[in-house]
């Protein structure tokens, strides 16, 4: 069994999203570290992209910040190594497709299996174009995690009989941002992916609340919260992981 | 040449989110359909010939062709149609498209303005609703372009993210794609994106060499020695080769924004200096650093001004079956003027980098030799930005 599988079978799992280098790579490393104290199941780590055309606004900025602020791969790459000496719980890398692309494949995911990355995320990597990667992700075992969207529909199964490691629900149509309402009928969703896997499943995009997360976690396996932690760490420039921390400890214990 | 998943050598596919698959597969089994249509074909031929204006001329520019001393020149007047470019071709088609597929709403992406224009403009015609997203940068060196949008009933919406130019507008346009699908068309302005974007761009422009084939056969009873066009994502130069593509003796030559020059960061010639990548959708090549983040590119030319190339063109790039050269931002404007003043036509400044390019050849040609340029849009929007170029300070 895989460690992300493993993950979700401490109760529903919190995932939460950070981008590496935002706003620097020793602030990214104290707000992991506050957030897997705190009750964390598994980190999803971006990497950012000049153009990552499925994030909203608060992600985006991140992104450009942390490209500003001269965070590259290798940089990340490092930073994960280090990392990895304390901490134990899964790691999943999300990224667009051109930065493992352009690093070259087997490179990008070679070095993934040797720091100590379990998954990856990429979002603009839809079923039919799986095989660019997952070849590479078997052969180094490295979870490539399916994504399911609402309007997936008749595609919900296929996808779900094919996935590694979690499949990440997306609860609602656009892109990622904090949502007062998710309207998507999560249930039904889940309904089928349950009757073609016994992967776990977590919901994410436009959660920001305990009672989201509670909402979501008991529809599914676990809740994704990415833009929230963002902006508590853009608004919280001195102390961002003692907030973040504190932050997660919430979630964690809405669900 | 494309295989089911819209493939061209290694380029083309699908890489986008999950939330638009069903939309871009909804998409193409509606193309598929309608392209073998009739019924649909006779709609969109009789708004080509009675809307757009079509065919457009293929003029033989004899004082051009004089004073350059060598190789005939023809002017493929894509400049001539209704809008003042050849993007009204592709947006009747979609609108065309969208509007038997039920969608009510149209979104669009616009560098120059030209795709925008010729959006809001069918979108007028066919009673649909518009929203054009254009980079910051380009509201402000096309400003005349974005009321002539709003005077059409569209909305346009400045983007202010990346570099605020063409492919930040494209992102954006794809991000609010995945935001709302059920009602809203995407209709992408050039040979690129997702499958099947870059088949149904293609086809829809193709009319141009489908034309060209037809008039210089009849002026001249025989094919062209050379094709030449501007290449930004690549639209009207594929509209112009694809019916030569089987063509072997026909050059087909792409005209690549080098900006500053190629040596220089301020270029946007993306076969010359880019690399193999996934970006907006397909595998092409992209202006990008060694991490694969995507360059912000320069051209003088909003219209050119982007990262990457349709992957059609990056196959034939690969098959040596098309060359694509860089032309320089001041070989653009030279050509601008040279060709308002020996013909009295002034043509787009996208245009004008495949005036420039033939300007270097065509000299050096028999003059038995022939060569089409496609003057995909005509100059006047680009009037002041080039006055401004040369010094003299005025503005639209």
């Amino acid at each position: 069994m895989s460690n992300i599988r493993k993950a979700f079978e401490n109760g529903k799992a919190f995932i939460p999203f950070i981008t590496c280098g935002y706003p620097d790579l020793e602030t990214t490393g104290k707000v992991v570290r506050a957030a897997v104290e705190n009750g964390a199941d598994i980190i999803e780590l971006g990497i950012p992209f000049s153009d990552p055309t499925a994030e909203g606004p608060v992600i985006q900025k991140a992104n450009i910040r942390a490209l500003e602020g001269g965070v590259t791969t290798d940089k990340i790459f490092d930073f994960v190594r280090e990392l990895r000496r304390d901490v134990k719980i899964p790691l999943v890398f999300m990224t667009y497709a051109n930065v493992v692309f352009s690093y070259g494949t087997e490179k990008f995911i070679k070095t993934c299996s040797e720091i100590g990355i379990d998954g990856i995320i990429i979002p603009e990597l839809p079923f039919e174009e799986k095989d660019e990667f997952e070849p590479t992700c078997d052969k180094y075992g490295v979870d490539l995690i399916s994504l399911i969207a609402p309007t997936s529909d008749k595609r919900i199964a296929t996808i779900a009989k094919n996935s590694k490691g979690f499949i990440y629900v997306v609860s609602s149509l656009g892109v990622t941002g904090t949502r007062s309402e998710i309207t998507t009928d999560i249930g039904s969703i889940v309904k089928v992916i349950r009757e073609n896997t016994d992967i776990p499943c977590a919901v994410g995009f436009g959660i920001s609340t305990p009672a989201q997360a509670q909402k979501m976690a008991s529809l599914s396996d676990g809740a994704i919260v990415g833009s929230a932690i963002i902006k508590i760490i853009e608004k919280n420039p001195e102390n961002s992981a003692k907030a973040v921390g504190e932050y997660v400890k919430s979630m964690k214990n809405a669900l | 040449m494309s295989n089911k998943k819209g493939r061209f050598g290694v380029h083309g596919g699908q890489y986008i989110p999950e939330t638009l698959m069903n939309a871009v597969i909804e998409l193409e089994e509606a193309y598929n359909f309608y392209k073998n249509d009739p019924e649909f074909n006779r709609e969109l031929t009789e708004l080509f010939n009675e809307y757009a204006g079509r065919p457009s001329r293929l003029y033989y520019a004899e004082k051009l062709t004089k004073t350059l001393g060598g190789a005939k020149i023809y002017l493929k007047r894509e400049d001539l149609n209704h809008t003042g470019s050849h993007k009204i071709n592709n947006v009747l088609g979609q609108a065309l498209l969208a509007k038997k597929m039920s969608k009510t709403r149209l979104i669009a992406e616009t560098g120059a303005g030209q795709h925008g224009v010729a959006t809001a403009t069918a979108a007028a015609l066919m009673n649909m609703e518009c929203v054009v997203f254009m980079g910051e940068e380009d509201t402000k060196r096309q400003a005349l372009n974005v009321y002539r949008m709003e005077l059409l009933g569209a909305k346009v919406v400045p983007v202010k993210s990346g570099t605020a130019t063409l492919k930040d507008a494209v992102s954006e346009a794809m991000r609010e794609w995945t935001s709302r699908i059920e009602d809203t068309h995407y209709c992408l302005g050039s040979v690129m994106g997702p499958h099947p974007f870059p088949t149904i761009v293609r086809d829809f422009q193709s009319v141009i060499s489908k034309e060209i084939k037809a008039q210089i056969l009849e002026k001249e009873h025989r094919l062209p020695d050379a094709v030449i066009a501007c290449v930004g994502g690549g639209s009207n130069a594929m509209g112009s080769f694809y019916n030569f593509i089987e063509d072997k003796d026909v050059r087909l030559i792409g005209c690549e924004a080098a900006g500053r020059g190629i040596d220089t960061f301020e270029t946007a010639a993306t076969v010359n200096t880019g690399r193999l990548g996934i970006f907006h959708g397909m595998k092409s090549y992209f202006c990008q650093d060694k991490f694969g983040q995507i360059a912000p590119v320069y051209s003088i030319s909003a219209g050119l001004d982007y990262p990457g190339i349709g992957p059609e063109h990056a196959y034939l790039h690969d098959i040596g079956r098309a060359e694509y050269v860089p032309v320089t931002d001041d070989e653009a404007v030279n050509a601008f003027e040279f060709l308002s003043r020996t013909e009295g036509i002034i043509p787009a400044i996208e245009s004008a980098h495949a005036v420039a390019h033939a300007m270097k050849i065509a000299p050096q040609m028999d003059k038995d030799k022939i060569i089409v340029i496609t003057i995909s849009g005509r100059g006047d929007k680009d009037c002041a930005a080039i006055a401004r170029y040369r010094g003299v300070e005025i503005y639209e």
